[in-house]
């Protein structure tokens, strides 16, 4: 039952093969034998998801089911959930427990989706490896002594190991294509705007954007096609239609564009990783697609001007967690500024405080036109290189992370190295265009993703794009071993 | 030595829309602590700000008023700083791009000249909490009820130059926000508050000297103290050789001093930078145009058109175009009696002298326009006379009912027969029989005098009914043989 892609899914619960509950419960049983090898969940709320699962096969029975009712999913502690903690991976949020849900949240329940519980992350959704979780790092299903990615790690261990079938994630600078990449699933991280971000806990406002960790692009289309569309409590989210982006999945690739940066095969890449990503552009290219090298000029400049915008918003998205009207407060408050200072010390982690300290220094008066407007004209630089690319190729194609997934505590002494594990990623979230990571091959074992990025609004292409490889290569379908 | 005083106003109006800025919360003033304050109010995490669009249409209405350009794209920041009222950790302000730039107000002074003082911008942004200090034992409590609550701030050029231009200015910013419906500019309520920036220099020198800026000024009358005090401090150090230090001060009524804050209170680094979580504002030049369509009369205009249309002094125009509301009054008892100077007298002197006795506005008089002007009307048809008009409005205002009503039930109706007076002068003149002979044995001059002694008696008999004219005239013949 836990292999079955959404759509199958959906049809058995149509034809009663099983119920809502049943396959809810084999979830929840799957999460409770294995999850505690993996870490992966925060928090599992069994009778709010029994109850869930009830009330979908009622609907299913009164014909009033939604389009994805008594589908089982797995939310990321990022997401707002009513009257169920969202710690979002930090001590800062471990007694808050939202009056509201996520619009993200709010679409998929409405769709009939039945929440099984909340997935671990990195704080504030800041890390690629899952170790700065104040609950703990995540294990790698393919090697539990290797990282998931991050920050959405616990979200894509959960569907690798199959504790869900489909799990929502956020993507700030690589969050849920780097996981997508270490866990061999298919995470697509969409226009910035396409999904509200209303309810999605703020790391850096003008990067965030929601997206799906599936095992599959079909699986991930049905479900981004759930969770997109215009939401007037987000001002910056698009007033565009959602196109069905199961409709197109098929679509032939004969004559299709795709340029690859040659910024992306460089010396940084491990030699596993390119030749699977080769490997890759090979058999597009065998699918009928043009595959030419293209420049994305100024890419060398992406890291360097993320981590200067994300820790700016971000330290000024973190300030509203003061101990003041939720959230940890330290014990025995003196005065004013030590509730400030001990309860923001005693409740962020070192990376958190990290990205504050980057941040305040960046909008400091003196620093601001050395740092943040220099990189905000990168940013610019770096959304016209796509401009000009996309006028010639309608698909970006490249690897996704520079290497398969690496042992715990390789990266996370050197902030730098950890920070070049999105450095092929920050850039689609810098230019707002969409992105996603197919499974590509595996090297030493470990799977590698391919990143496919399209114009913007153009979900779509790279959906299709990534379904067609996955109809002609069984990556995708490999699973790890050793769970079950 | 002579100093002359630079000042440049800050004023914070509280824009009367129904919902908060960003949220969808109520800003209905007086409620509860904390009952209208929803997640976005309280910055629970994950919530985004949206532009209330109504605040937007008022904020473009105010930058009409004042000829100023409306920006056709607008960019909201973020101000941060921690307090624990500001629940954002930041104020969502405009710095860079505000919506309104480019202004001028008019001012009309005490000695009947006029000055404009221009208007540098006008910005939207998000109110604070309160802090309640009093009542929790050494804790603070923090109510979010404002939090959220839109303001336009108005940033004057330092162009005025007394602290009876800066009431001036302050005033006709009140007016003006007022006549746009755009604020109720209760400044008991804090929904007008202003900062006043304030330096001093030699006559003639083009320089500014070093300025202080006293924060929160919340009436008339304390910016006008406040400045005077704070300049008179500024004038003592320089002569003294001293300098003035920049800083924020705050003004103390009770001892009429200022003081420096606390160097705590006042943060440094702000920090700005464009609001991610707002789109820039983009203004459709069609929407300007379908603002200025609804703009109403206003101050400056209605006081002109006062002048002309009822030749009233420039004065009288000024003083009854404080208000939209007394306006309109003043001229619902024109159009009721036909008599525009009439009108304005009644309404300048009898009807806003016992407004102030009570301290109500203009809405609360409890005497409507109309029947003003039936009242007036019964003066000049010679019903009543001047004198038992006024006795006659008291009894308006006491709800005894319209002037006709109160005119017949008290008997007030003016003697108008020739005969029937008559009867009272001769009865006068016979009862002061001595008077009436010193009257005839005095000089011309001293006549006058004594004359009144008999209208006087006269009027008295009468219960001062008696048509003054006519008992003027029956005296005259009687005493003087005319």
């Amino acid at each position: 039952m836990h292999e079955l892609s959404l759509e199958a899914i959906r049809s058995a619960l149509a034809r009663r093969e099983f119920s809502a509950l049943e396959i809810t419960t084999h979830f929840l049983d799957r999460i409770a034998r294995i999850d505690p090898r993996l870490n992966a969940f925060v928090t599992v709320d069994r009778e709010t998801a029994l109850a869930g699962a009830r009330a979908a096969d009622a609907a299913l029975a009164a014909g009033t089911a939604g389009p994805l009712c008594g589908v089982p999913i797995a939310h990321k502690d990022i997401f707002c959930t009513d009257g169920m903690r969202t710690s979002c991976g930090s001590r800062m949020l471990g007694n808050f427990v939202p009056p509201y849900d996520a619009t993200v949240v709010e679409r998929l329940a409405a769709a009939g989706c039945v929440t099984l519980g909340k997935t671990n992350m990195d704080e504030f959704a800041m890390g690629s490896s899952n170790e700065t979780s104040y609950y703990g790092p995540v294990r790698n299903p393919w090697d539990r002594e290797r990282v998931p990615g991050g920050s959405s790690g616990g979200s894509a261990a959960a569907v690798a190991a199959r504790l869900a079938p489909v799990a929502t994630a956020t993507d700030t600078g690589g969050s849920i294509r780097q996981p997508a990449a270490l866990c061999g699933l298919t995470g697509i991280k969409p226009t910035y705007g396409r999904v509200s971000r209303h309810g999605m806990i703020a790391f850096a406002s003008s990067l965030d954007q929601g997206g799906v960790l599936a095992r599959s692009a079909a699986d991930a289309a049905l479900l981004l096609g759930a969770m997109a569309g215009f939401d007037p409590r987000d001002s910056t989210s698009i007033d565009a239609p959602v196109p069905d982006y199961c409709a197109s999945l098929d679509a032939d690739l004969a004559g299709l564009r795709i340029g690859v940066p040659k910024e992306y095969l460089d010396a940084g890449l491990h030699p596993g990783t390119e030749r699977a990503v080769r490997a890759g552009l090979a058999e597009l290219e065998r699918l009928g697609a043009r595959v030419r090298e293209i420049s994305l000029p100024h890419s060398p400049l992406s890291v360097p001007a993320y981590y200067v915008i994300a820790p700016a918003e971000c330290s000024t998205n973190l300030a509203r967690f003061d101990g003041v009207r939720y959230g940890y407060r330290c014990a025995d408050p003196q005065d004013l500024f030590d509730m400030y200072a001990r309860s923001r010390a005693e409740g962020f982690g070192d990376e958190v405080k990290r990205r504050i300290l980057v941040g305040t220094y960046a909008l400091s008066a003196g620093y601001y036109d050395a740092y943040y407007r220099k990189a905000q004209q990168i940013r610019r630089l770096i959304a016209q290189d796509f401009h000009a690319a996309f006028a010639e190729v309608d698909v970006i194609a490249g690897p996704a992370s520079p290497s398969p997934a690496f042992r715990f505590g390789e990266k996370s002494t050197d902030p730098v190295t950890m920070y070049l594990e999105d450095i092929y990623t920050i850039a689609a979230n810098l230019a707002g265009v969409p992105a996603l990571s197919v499974p590509v091959g595996l090297v030493d074992g470990l799977p590698v993703g391919m990143q496919l990025i399209g114009r913007h609004l153009d979900e779509a292409r790279i959906l299709n794009v990534a379904h067609r490889f996955q109809q002609a290569t069984d990556w995708h379908l490999r699973r790890p071993g050793g769970i079950d | 030595m002579e100093w002359e005083t630079v000042i440049g106003l800050e004023v914070h109006v509280q824009l009367a829309t129904r919902t908060k800025i960003f949220s969808g919360a109520s800003t209905r003033f007086g409620a509860p602590p904390n009952t209208q304050a929803c997640a976005v109010d309280l910055a629970m995490p994950g919530t985004l700000p949206v532009l209330n669009s109504e605040a937007l249409r008022m904020a473009v209405c105010f930058g009409l008023a004042i000829e100023a350009s409306i920006a056709p794209v607008s960019v909201f920041d973020r101000k941060n700083y921690f307090y624990p009222d500001l629940p954002k950790g930041y104020q969502i302000s405009q710095l860079d791009h505000p919506i309104v730039s480019g202004g001028r107000i008019r001012i009309e002074l005490p000695d009947g000249s006029s000055k404009t003082i221009r208007v540098t911008r006008a910005h939207l942004e998000e109110d604070a909490g309160k802090s309640l200090h009093e009542d929790f034992h050494g804790l603070t409590g923090i109510d979010l009820n404002r939090a959220g609550t839109p303001l336009l701030e108005i940033v004057s050029e330092p162009e005025i130059r007394s602290a009876q231009e800066a009431v001036a200015y302050l005033r006709q910013i009140h007016s003006i926000v007022r006549y746009l419906g755009i604020s109720d500019g209760n400044m008991a309520e804090g929904s007008l508050r202003c900062d006043v920036n304030i330096s001093l220099r030699r006559p003639g020198a083009s320089a500014f000297g070093t300025r202080t800026e006293i924060k929160n000024v919340n009436s008339f009358r304390f910016v006008e103290k406040a400045i005077a005090v704070e300049r008179e401090r500024q004038a003592e150090i320089l002569e003294q050789g001293g300098q003035v230090v920049q800083e924020t001060r705050l003004y103390d009524p009770v001892r009429n001093e200022t003081r420096a804050m606390r160097s705590k209170e006042v943060a440094h680094d702000y920090r700005y930078f464009p609001e991610p979580d707002l789109l820039p504002v983009h203004v459709d030049p069609r929407f300007i145009e379908a603002v200025r369509a609804t703009l109403p009369e206003l101050p400056d205009a209605k006081a002109a058109r006062l002048r002309s249309e009822y030749g009233l002094p420039a004065y009288d125009a000024a003083v009854l175009c404080a208000s939209r509301e007394l306006a309109d009054y003043f001229e619902g008892v024109v159009a009721a009696c036909g008599d525009a100077k009439t009108s304005a007298n009644w309404v300048m002197v009898e009807l806003l002298g016992l407004l102030n006795r009570e301290n109500l506005e203009i809405g609360d008089s409890r005497v409507p326009a109309d029947a003003l002007g039936t009242l007036i009307r019964r003066i000049a048809d010679g019903t009543i006379s001047g004198r038992i008009a006024k006795t006659v409005f008291e009894a308006m205002w006491a709800g005894e009912g319209d002037p006709d009503a109160i005119i017949a039930a008290r008997g007030l109706r003016q003697l108008a027969d020739t005969g029937a007076i008559e009867a009272i002068v001769d009865a006068v003149l016979a009862a002061n029989a001595a008077q009436v002979e010193s009257y005839r044995a005095a000089e011309a001059q001293k006549r006058v005098k004594m004359f009144g002694f008999f209208v006087g008696q006269v009027m008295r008999e009468s219960k001062g009914k008696a048509n003054p004219q006519q008992v003027n005239e029956l005296l005259r013949r009687k005493l003087d043989g005319e």
